[in-house]
């Protein structure tokens, strides 16, 4: 079944200004449930920005983005939002986490401007950098995790919300080979869990591992390929 | 969203705005002392005006309700002593008490000294009390004689019983008290005149109406009403105060344009950390919410900080800078224990001229920094 | 004119909230000349991110207005010493031209920006902005509004001169004067008693039945609209009463008509919930019958009704204080008129 869609999707950056930049020129794509699925291509291919599109985290140019038979497009920022903080958690090439908060409160922090009761938050919190093999770390500073638990709690803060989609953009980019390895077992358990993954990524970890089910090529802002 | 929701939000985000400040605590440290130091300067005018308004209004209350003097050719002039029974002959009036009260200026340091000779002046003729201020200036003791030149030419020396007190300093401090003989003989004054009468009214409702009947009944008078003179010294001290403050406001928009620097121009990793936050699922409204938390975490620090330290240093220190701008006149000089008070009009005129400039001043960056781009985070 | 710093801070706040309010006009008229949801470019993203601003811009400029008011009546009243005759805030108003004007003019303004604010939450709600062109409109003619009022208050603050004579409450809000004040003391006590009971009793009743308006169903025109009507004349009324009817009963003097003394401490602040709660339930019942139009636009379908709702009971809680206050003054007094 088709989750998520796109429909000839153009995304120009500063448009009308001498650096005008077309990044993603003509794009339809559908993305299966339940699937993982990896954008490959060099870096300038337009994966991170078809990844934008598709993640509801930004708007197309041109074209159209359907969330099974939700036209997101059109929607105003705040109503984009409010979609993509219930179906997707992104994880970014940086881990990202805020300086100053410790991991839990990082992986909480997706979820605060809802107004959950904080003591059940904290708990699904921890539960999360349980399963991902954090939990000691829970209380520690977000500054001083190894580069691989910091990806972990990342991770952990995309799920919080319980987002159907997982989105990842260049994952293990600053990972060795071992955590990599590991950061694909990740995804393949929540593949077994339900989740639909959306990756992109050129490292051959990611994009030759058995997990896969689809993989799309790209380059110069468009689909190589069948 | 359910009530207890939005209040846990409002929660979480304030908490959230607190360490943010936190962590980034020297610069944000540095402005609330720049602030406090703005809201300082006002409120201390503010309040000092305030305080001194007050002092006015307590020391007038103890004066009398209608004072007539009598004038010649546009001057002051003497008042027969019929005259003032004539005064308190008129309806509504309980007492008429004839003053007499001279301005003199000491011959050899030109320092000005009001010389009263007090309808219950304790001593005895030969005799002076000395407020704290004049005897200060002239470096008089009690139990000295001091010298004062009369109209005649001559000095006439007469001994220091005592000083004033500090209470009554407000109005005594200039103060030199004689007997009525030595009044006459230092002014070369008949026995049965009067520099003006003060009189008493019964009615506080009919002051107006007995004032008018004081002029009637003493052909080129003038009578001024307690309120008169209340309204007058209110009247000036709010000019200076307004005046004050108006030329503060020069400080109040250089701070406000500090804080809009400040807030305008954010560093790359903060502008980035708002990304990440927008990135990972925060609408421009939920960060706005925890950027203006930030301001008003601020604005609060500083506003205590500010009027604390204004309260201080003028209730519990003399105030420096401020006070000749305030006073003026020397009838009111220096020093001066003032009666602490702060009210609600007072606080919310402070809260006007800093807190306001600072959230206008802030506005327009808060939200542009609230309206990052998220997706410029996947791209970096 | 009276230079002290609490009227540099009027001023100079009145000015703030006007200009405030003409930004945001200007930029909304901006937004409604250029929007176009349907497009992804940079500038419609632009756009819709200045939304956020408008609102904020409105929010503080209401926030503003509150204390402004508030601030006028706090100044006059500290100002009343200066003139003869003048008493309270009463006084200190009438001791020059536009003073009542200005106060009144900014109550106005208070009362639409919240009305405002409801329509710009009611357009949040629905996912394509339902409501943009009209609250853009809506917002042209507050900003003169709100700068009429700066002005009329700069008139009046720049007119003050401490030697006029002018009238206490006593006689201006006392039976026997003249002007405005006078007529609204001067009132006769049984109908404008019926009046509130009517107006605010209506609303209340209306509000109930809006309320009771099965899930999902839109409230019916009839309600909303008479909900609207109760309210929006409840407001008046209610003002009228609180200077003919009540305030004689809470100063247990039947010639004390004085609106303003009810904000001291000697009454217990009472007339901070009493103002409040008739100008809450007032917008919320006004607003109810202003998204009344609305309910046809299909993005809204569903949470128009319900913030309908929400609102009614708001303005049907709000009133029941007022009426509550306004009872206990009554019945608690030991004055028998």
């Amino acid at each position: 079944m088709t989750l998520l869609e796109a429909r000839e999707v153009h995304r120009v950056y500063h448009q009308g200004r001498p650096d005008e930049h077309e990044a993603v020129a003509g794009v339809s794509l559908a993305v299966e449930a339940g699937a993982l699925t990896v954008l490959s291509g060099p870096s300038g291919s337009g994966k991170t920005s078809l990844l934008t599109l598709l993640g509801a985290m930004a708007r197309p140019t041109s074209g159209r983005i359907f969330l099974r038979e939700r036209e997101l497009t059109s929607l105003p920022e705040r109503f984009l939002t409010e979609v993509r903080r219930r179906t997707f958690g992104f994880v970014f090439q940086q881990p990202n986490l805020v300086r100053g908060l410790s991991a839990r409160q990082n992986v909480m922090l997706p979820a605060l401007p809802l107004g959950l009761d904080h003591a059940a938050l904290g708990r699904r919190a921890d539960a999360l950098l349980e399963q991902l093999s954090v939990g000691h770390r829970a209380r520690a500073r977000s500054d001083w995790l190894s580069g691989g638990e910091a990806q972990r709690v990342a991770i952990a803060r995309a799920l919080v919300n319980d987002p159907e989609i997982l989105v990842a953009d260049e994952p293990t980019a600053n990972l060795d080979s071992a955590l990599s390895r590991q950061f694909m077992a990740i995804a393949a358990d929540l593949k077994a869990a339900g989740k639909t993954l959306l990756l992109a990524s050129h490292d051959p970890i990611v994009t030759d591992s058995p997990a896969v089910d689809r993989r799309v090529a790209m380059r110069d802002g468009r689909l190589e390929g069948p | 969203m359910t009530w207890r929701a939005a209040l846990e939000r409002q929660r979480s985000l304030l908490d959230f705005a607190l360490l943010a400040l936190w962590r980034r605590r020297g610069k944000n440290l540095s402005l609330v002392l720049v602030y406090g130091l703005t809201v300082f300067a006002i409120a201390s005018v503010v309040l000092l005006a305030g305080a001194l308004r007050a002092e006015a209004a307590a020391v007038l209350a103890g004066g009398p309700d209608v004072v007539v003097q009598q004038l010649s050719a546009g001057r002051p002039a003497l008042v027969a002593a019929e005259a003032v029974a004539r005064l308190g002959a008129i309806r509504g009036v309980s007492r008429a008490a004839g003053r007499r009260w001279a301005a003199y200026a000491d011959p050899v340091s030109h320092a000005t000294f009001t010389v009263l000779a007090p309808e219950g002046f304790e001593g005895r003729p030969g005799e002076v009390e000395l407020g704290a201020g004049a005897a200060a200036a002239m470096r008089w003791k009690p139990g000295e004689k001091v010298g004062l030149l009369g109209e005649d030419g001559r000095w006439h020396f007469l001994e220091v019983r005592r000083l004033l007190g500090e209470e009554t300093a407000l109005v005594s401090t200039d103060l030199v008290l004689l007997a009525g003989e030595d009044f006459e003989r230092l002014f070369a004054l008949p026995p049965d005149r009067f520099t003006d009468v003060a009189l008493t009214v019964r009615n506080p409702r009919e002051l107006t109406t007995v004032a008018r009947a004081a002029v009637g009944a003493l052909p080129g008078g003038r009578a001024v009403t307690r309120p008169e003179m209340a309204r007058t010294y209110e009247a000036l001290f709010d000019w200076r105060s307004g005046l004050a403050s108006v030329v503060l406001l020069g400080a109040v928009l250089t701070f406000a344009l500090v804080a809009w620097d400040k807030a305008a121009g954010l560093p790359a990793d903060e502008r980035r950390e708002l990304g990440v936050l927008k990135a990972i699922g925060w609408e421009t409204g939920d960060v706005l919410a925890a950027k203006l938390w930030e301001g008003v975490v601020i604005s609060v620090a500083a506003f205590l900080l500010g009027v604390l330290a204004a309260y201080l240093q003028l209730f519990l220190a003399p105030a420096p800078l401020l006070a000749p701008v305030l006073r003026g006149w020397s009838v009111l000089s220096p020093p001066l224990r003032l009666a602490p008070s702060v009210s609600p009009l007072e606080l919310a005129t402070l809260f006007f001229l800093t807190v306001v400039p600072y959230t206008l001043a802030t506005v327009v960056p808060v939200w542009r920094a609230a309206s990052t781009d998220p997706d410029a985070v996947m791209r970096s | 004119m009276i230079l002290n710093p609490s009227v540099v801070a009027l001023l100079g706040g009145s000015v703030a909230s006007g200009a405030l309010l003409l930004g945001g006009a200007a930029v909304g008229a901006g937004i409604r000349a250029g929007w176009d949801l349907q497009s992804g470019s940079e500038r419609q993203l632009r756009l819709e991110r200045r939304t956020v601003l408008v609102s904020l811009l409105v929010r503080v400029a209401l926030a503003l207005q509150l204390l402004l008011l508030f601030l006028l009546v706090f100044t006059a009243d500290a100002l009343a010493p200066q003139f003869t005759g003048a008493m309270c805030a009463a006084g200190s108003l009438r001791a020059a031209p536009y003073g009542y004007p200005a106060l009144l003019t900014g109550l106005l303004a208070a009362f639409l920006s919240g009305l405002w604010l409801v329509l710009d939450h009611a357009d949040g709600l629905g996912h394509d902005h339902p409501l943009l062109r009209v609250k853009y409109a809506a917002l042209l003619p507050l900003a003169p509004l709100v700068l009429g009022q700066a002005a009329l208050l700069a008139l009046f603050l720049g007119g003050l001169k401490p030697e006029v004579v002018t009238s206490c409450c006593g006689s201006l809000f006392g039976e026997a004067g003249r002007g405005l004040g006078a007529d609204l003391a001067g009132l006769p006590r049984g109908p404008v008693s019926a009046a509130l009971v009517g107006a605010v009793g209506a609303a209340i009743l209306s509000a109930l039945l809006v309320r009771r308006t099965a899930r999902g169903a839109p409230p019916s025109a009839v309600d909303a609209w008479s909900l609207a009507a109760s309210a929006a004349a409840a407001l008046p009324i209610g003002l009228a009463a609180v200077v003919s009817v009540l305030s004689p009963y809470l100063y247990e003097l039947p010639t004390h008509h004085c609106p303003f003394c009810l904000l001291q401490a000697e009454y217990h602040f009472v007339g901070y919930p009493l103002y409040g709660s008739l100008l809450g339930g007032a917008v919320a019942g006004v607003a109810v019958g202003l998204l009344q139009p609305f309910r046809g636009r299909a993005s809204l379908a569903d949470a128009l009704p319900a913030l309908q709702r929400r609102l009614a009971g708001a303005c049907a809680g709000l009133l029941g204080l007022f009426a509550a206050l306004a009872a206990w003054m009554v019945a608690g007094s030991s004055l028998r008129m």
